[in-house]
């Protein structure tokens, strides 16, 4: 069909969409350059960064990868990260079915309890949770960082399972007991895995946001130290180019994860509906 | 449908035995008992902390143990030019609000309507920007607009150099926007998705003008999603102090800071409880102002 033969409410369709889709890939690129140009930092020579790079080198690549510094703030994130995922993961599973599966009294406000710490700002809860250890008398490590993480992450990955949960039908299961499945056996058979998508990507999540909180970890870890912290205090005083170099690298093992995820997740959908 | 899953839940725990353990506590609230436990100790019991601390002897830490309301005082005190922090703190949300608005719109509704099987990638394109610590992405935009920076160096090929926008204001509003993007979009998303398309169809059958479609249906229909994301965006970026911090070079001090300022150089815990109870008035107020009205099942589940 030419254009010609389009209707002029068609072609204002056609218009809007065009414009639409240009200034989609217009934030998009602006949502990546910053990104770009820590990378841009990170490969170039100097000390001090210049643009256009005078010359491009490696050098702050291998450096940071050797400091044994940098491989103590990765240990301390990772674990923080897989301690995080862990817990986060069961808590928000249940979570997600009171939030989605069961219909219960209390359904309506714990739907919107949950909410709250999600709808609140981070560096202020970081505060709060501060008060709170001190008054309790708690040691601050990165164990307590972890509980400061899991207070703003149970509630997001609630949500991500939940909204995979609507659509979950409880016929199923239903039907699985009145062919006289145990409970363990019609969890194990049915419910885990037709959630299992929804618990994969909240596990995901569970790690990845985890791993790049700041506001949380900042007053809470004590005398430990997680990557976006370090990277935040050298930002402040005393910059190197380990800094981009450190927060490149961080980004580029993120977005990895996020594509094996992915293609796992993929693979599988692929293996359980040939 | 939920309805009658509840009752066959029921029936089902009855059948293998587990109805004492129903009639104490639903099947629902033993699953959110968790959750509850956590937000208990891990969120309720903090703030509550905090307000005790805001009523303690200033510069002190004895909170439970002493009354006074001598750190509010200090605030409302008119030579205490704490106010201007807030007053920023809440100019620079309510703008930031404002320009995420029209920002996010288009692609929330391109994410719902146009692009069909791309969507998928586009979500997640503004998605993973989440996973990267907020300072690290705050940072490349300091390398792009510092003096002999990217923009510079850009402009100094045709013989211009950068505008110094860096250390402003406006950079520290660019920054919230910049950060509180996706937080604007997912909600607005959500809540365009649940506009039928049939009934948009049939508005346009009948004649209506795209004006009209979207002042009379596609608005008040989305409006649920759209005021979570005014929400999410305000009650963050008041909160927000990386923004200032990294990109505004402290041209001004908001909220935040100051409370942060309170809690470690001044060492005066009191006085930044207080500062943060205001926060908390401000933010919870609303928080519980809005969530309380939208059925969040339909924004969700889509039922």
């Amino acid at each position: 069909m030419s254009a010609d033969a389009l209707g002029p409410a068609e072609r204002a369709q056609r218009r809007s969409d065009r414009l639409i889709w240009t200034w989609t890939l217009v934030v998009v690129l602006a949502i990546y350059l910053p990104i770009l140009c820590g990378l841009l930092a990170s490969l170039s020579q100097g000390r001090y960064f210049r643009f256009p790079v005078p010359r491009w080198s490696a050098d702050w690549w291998t450096r940071t990868l050797e400091s044994i510094e940098i491989r103590l703030l990765v240990q301390t994130s990772l674990k923080m990260a897989i301690a995080v995922t862990l817990i986060a993961v069961v808590v928000a599973f249940f979570g997600a079915l009171a939030y989605a599966r069961y219909d219960w009294k209390g359904r309506g406000v714990f739907q919107k309890l949950v909410l709250l710490p999600i709808f609140f700002p981070q560096p202020v809860m970081g505060l709060a949770l501060l008060l709170w250890f001190s008054a309790l008398g708690i040691q601050l490590s990165w164990q307590t960082a972890v509980f400061a993480h899991l207070v703003w992450i149970v509630p997001v990955v609630t949500l991500v399972m939940a909204i995979q949960m609507y659509g979950f039908d409880p016929a199923l299961e239903e039907a699985a007991f009145d062919l006289g499945a145990s409970r363990l056996q019609v969890f194990r058979e049915i419910t885990l895995p037709i959630l299992w998508p929804g618990i994969w990507s909240g596990a995901l999540f569970a790690f990845l946001l985890s791993w790049g909180n700041f506001p949380l970890s900042l007053y809470t870890t004590g005398p430990d130290t997680a990557v976006p912290e370090w990277l935040y205090a050298k930002m402040v005083a005393g910059y190197t180019p380990m800094v981009p170099a450190l927060g490149s690298m961080s980004t580029i093992a993120a977005a990895l994860l996020l594509l094996v995820a992915g293609l796992a997740l993929r693979l599988r959908r692929r293996r359980v509906s040939p | 449908m939920a309805a009658s899953g509840m009752a066959n839940v029921q029936g089902m725990a009855e059948a293998t035995g587990a109805g004492w353990r129903d009639r104490l506590l639903s099947a629902g609230a033993r699953c959110a008992l968790p959750v509850y436990v956590l937000l208990a100790a891990g969120f309720l019991a903090p703030l509550v902390t905090v307000v005790a601390f805001s009523f303690a002897t200033p510069r002190s830490f004895d909170a439970f143990r002493s009354f006074t309301l001598a750190n509010y005082a200090a605030i409302f005190d008119p030579a205490n030019t704490v106010w201007l922090s807030f007053a920023w703190s809440i100019a620079l949300a309510a703008t930031a609000v404002l320009i995420l608005l029209l920002v996010a719109y288009p692609i929330a509704y391109g994410l719902a309507r146009v692009f069909g099987r791309w969507a998928g990638l586009i979500s997640l394109l503004f998605v993973f920007p989440l996973f990267v610590s907020e300072n690290i992405r705050l940072y490349g935009w300091v390398l792009f607009f510092i003096r002999g920076g990217v923009l510079d160096g850009t402009l100094g090929y045709v013989g211009l150099s950068a505008p110094d926008v860096l250390y402003t204001v406006g950079a520290t509003l660019f920054g919230m926007v910049y950060v509180y993007l996706p937080f604007m979009l997912f909600p607005m998303t959500l809540g365009l998705s649940t506009v039928p398309r049939d009934l948009i169809e049939a508005a346009r059958d009948m004649g209506a003008s795209r004006l009209q479609i979207w002042r009379e249906i596609e608005l008040p229909l989305a409006m649920p999603g759209v005021l979570i994301g005014v929400l999410l965006c305000f009650v963050l970026s008041v909160g927000a102090v990386a923004e200032a911090k990294i990109l505004g070079g402290q041209s001004i001090i908001v909220i935040t800071h100051d409370i942060e300022i309170a809690f470690t150089y001044a060492q005066n815990w009191p006085l930044g409880s207080a500062l943060a109870v205001l926060l908390m008035l401000v933010v919870g107020g609303l928080t519980l102002a809005v969530i309380g009205r939208i059925d969040l099942d339909r924004i969700l589940g889509r039922r």
